[in-house]
């Protein structure tokens, strides 16, 4: 096996774009992903395109994306096509990149996460998103991922005997965050005052405990060793990638508080690269409420079972935290993009291990660690990046 | 609506049919179909079952941001409940407001319309649960 590198990376800002379609978001982001290897590889040397879309059916109109972005991209007749595993969908595309490249298969390939949702109104959004659950017996009640979400924060805190507001340094370190990212939907920090006032989503989640749907597309190009070697960009390996699968109903769980595919997704790409979960200098998990963020930080073997809510209280996951997060302002201040969310993730730790990341910067980050969840982590990709100079 | 979809469920939607297992006595809800690898006489001990529909609150959150087919609803109660016989079940809470939920509260299954039916107006009906009546405090 090769080693593989994340050599160019693109993103445009994420928010309502109204007077702009899919494919104009995604060939912004992929002519700024080779704008950002000043072209040393060039659209020709493109071995395959991996779309990661999630929702494209029913938010976009559009479902063919492998070969239409690929001849809109000026890359006709390569190989193209589109990954879609709900929010997973830009960590599952990365996952099958990798093993393209790191089997010798290509060179270089591009994994372009694009997703349109604005066109469509709430009520279109909310039952599109809930196709991530089980449609028989969770969509079929009016079950929404973030009503899943909350139910485990409720349980979470009759359990561990926490009240709401315990969750209130997610929100406030991601908006602290992403007020100076500009690719960030919402760019104003939250204060304690506030989040105690917002109003009721999903009780006990509020407001400021929510993420907003919105539009979006990140690119990121993948390549060989040998090609990372000629573009010059500071080289970030992927030193580890797992991927792993649970149930999409969440009464179908042993636990339900226990994310099992995060675990078995963070445990074995550690281990791939040789790592403990305190090597990791900096992290993006998909955290589209507190609660998100809590548990998946317990299955990957950073805190204890119970204990995410005094670490986040205590400032473990601020940028000089043990376990920073959401540096970019995260799926709470960035926003959530759906199927694309993996791919701004990994933008985002490119930008923090190469030390130029316009807010939160962890100083001197080495160590990345990318999570991709879909629903309630019934599909959980884990992705550990490394600089390697 | 996904008619055909939803017309082969009707054992579980109409009667909370599972599977009980013959030696052991284990139920599941819902009924599942044989595993990779599992045998057909091993397959063959989950006889179907009609739970009691009794059970107690595991979880419960209450949805203002519905789907679509759900908003004439909102908000409406939604749960996470531990069935007597073993099984989680998800499911909405009727015939109770929010403020009277707890976790641990008793609650049983009744069989109520769940969606708005749109244009082809087939009735879709399904179970939710209640507080178990003696246990309401006021009238909500």
């Amino acid at each position: 096996m090769q080693n593989v590198y994340l050599a160019g990376i693109g993103a445009t800002p994420v928010g309502e774009h109204y007077t702009r379609s899919l494919i104009d978001l995604a060939l912004e982001s992929l002519r700024q992903a080779f704008v950002d290897i000043k072209y040393h590889a060039t659209p020709s040397q493109v071995g395959a395109l991996y779309v990661a879309n999630a929702m494209g059916e029913a938010l976009a109109g559009d479902a063919h994306l492998g070969a239409l972005l690929a001849t809109m991209a000026g890359f006709q007749g390569v190989e193209a096509f589109r990954l879609s595993s709900a929010g997973a969908s830009g960590g599952v595309a990365l996952h099958q990149a990798c093993m393209a490249v790191a089997s010798g298969v290509h060179d270089l390939v591009v994994i372009l996460g694009v997703e349109k949702v604005t066109d469509k109104l709430q009520d279109a959004q909310e039952a599109s998103l809930s196709l991530a659950t089980d449609s028989d017996f969770e969509a079929f009640h009016g079950i929404t991922v973030t009503s899943q979400w909350a139910m485990l924060m409720r349980r979470y805190m009759h359990e561990y005997g926490y009240e709401a507001d315990a969750f209130a340094p997610f929100p406030i370190n991601a908006h602290a965050n992403g007020t100076a990212n500009p690719e960030a939907m919402y760019r104003f920090p939250v204060k304690i005052s506030t989040y105690q006032k917002a109003s009721q989503i999903a009780s006990p989640l509020n407001m400021l405990d929510c993420s907003t749907l919105a539009d979006g597309a990140a690119t990121v190009l993948l390549v060989s060793e040998r090609l990372m070697r000629e573009i010059g960009n500071p080289p970030v390996r992927v030193a580890g990638r797992a991927l792993a699968s649970d149930t999409l109903a969440l009464h179908d769980r042993p636990d339900p508080l226990w994310l099992s595919a995060v675990h078995q997704s963070a445990r074995r790409a550690l281990h791939q690269a040789r790592m403990e979960p305190a090597d990791v200098d900096v992290l993006e998990l998909t955290d589209p409420h507190g609660i998100a963020a809590a548990l998946a930080l317990e299955a990957s073997g950073f805190v204890t079972r119970g204990t995410s809510p005094r670490h986040a209280a205590d400032g473990g996951i601020t940028p000089t935290g043990t376990t920073p997060i959401a540096t970019a302002g995260g799926y709470k201040s960035r926003g959530d993009i759906g199927g694309a969310s993996g791919v701004y993730q990994v933008v985002e730790l490119v930008r923090q291990l190469r030390g130029c990341a316009p807010s939160g910067q962890v100083p001197n980050a080495r160590v990345a660690f990318a999570q991709s969840l879909g629903g309630v982590g019934a599909t959980a990709v884990t992705h550990i990046l490394v600089r390697d100079d | 609506m996904h008619l055909a979809k939803h017309w082969r469920q009707k054992a579980a939607y109409y009667r909370l049919e599972g599977q009980r297992h013959r030696v052991t006595g284990e139920v599941r809800f819902p009924a599942r179909q044989a595993t990779v690898g599992e045998s057909d006489e091993a397959a063959e001990a989950w006889e179907p079952f009609v739970l009691s529909g009794k059970g107690e609150i595991y979880s419960f959150s209450v949805v203002r941001q519905a789907p679509a087919g759900f908003e004439y609803l909102a908000p409406y109660p939604v749960a996470l409940v531990r069935l007597a016989e073993g099984p989680l079940v998800t499911a909405q809470l009727t015939d109770c407001c929010e403020d009277d939920l707890f976790i641990g509260q008793p609650v049983e299954m009744v069989t109520r319309r769940l969606k708005d039916t749109g244009k082809d107006g087939v009735l879709v009906y399904g179970y939710k649960f209640r507080p178990v009546l003696t246990q309401v405090k006021g009238n909500g």
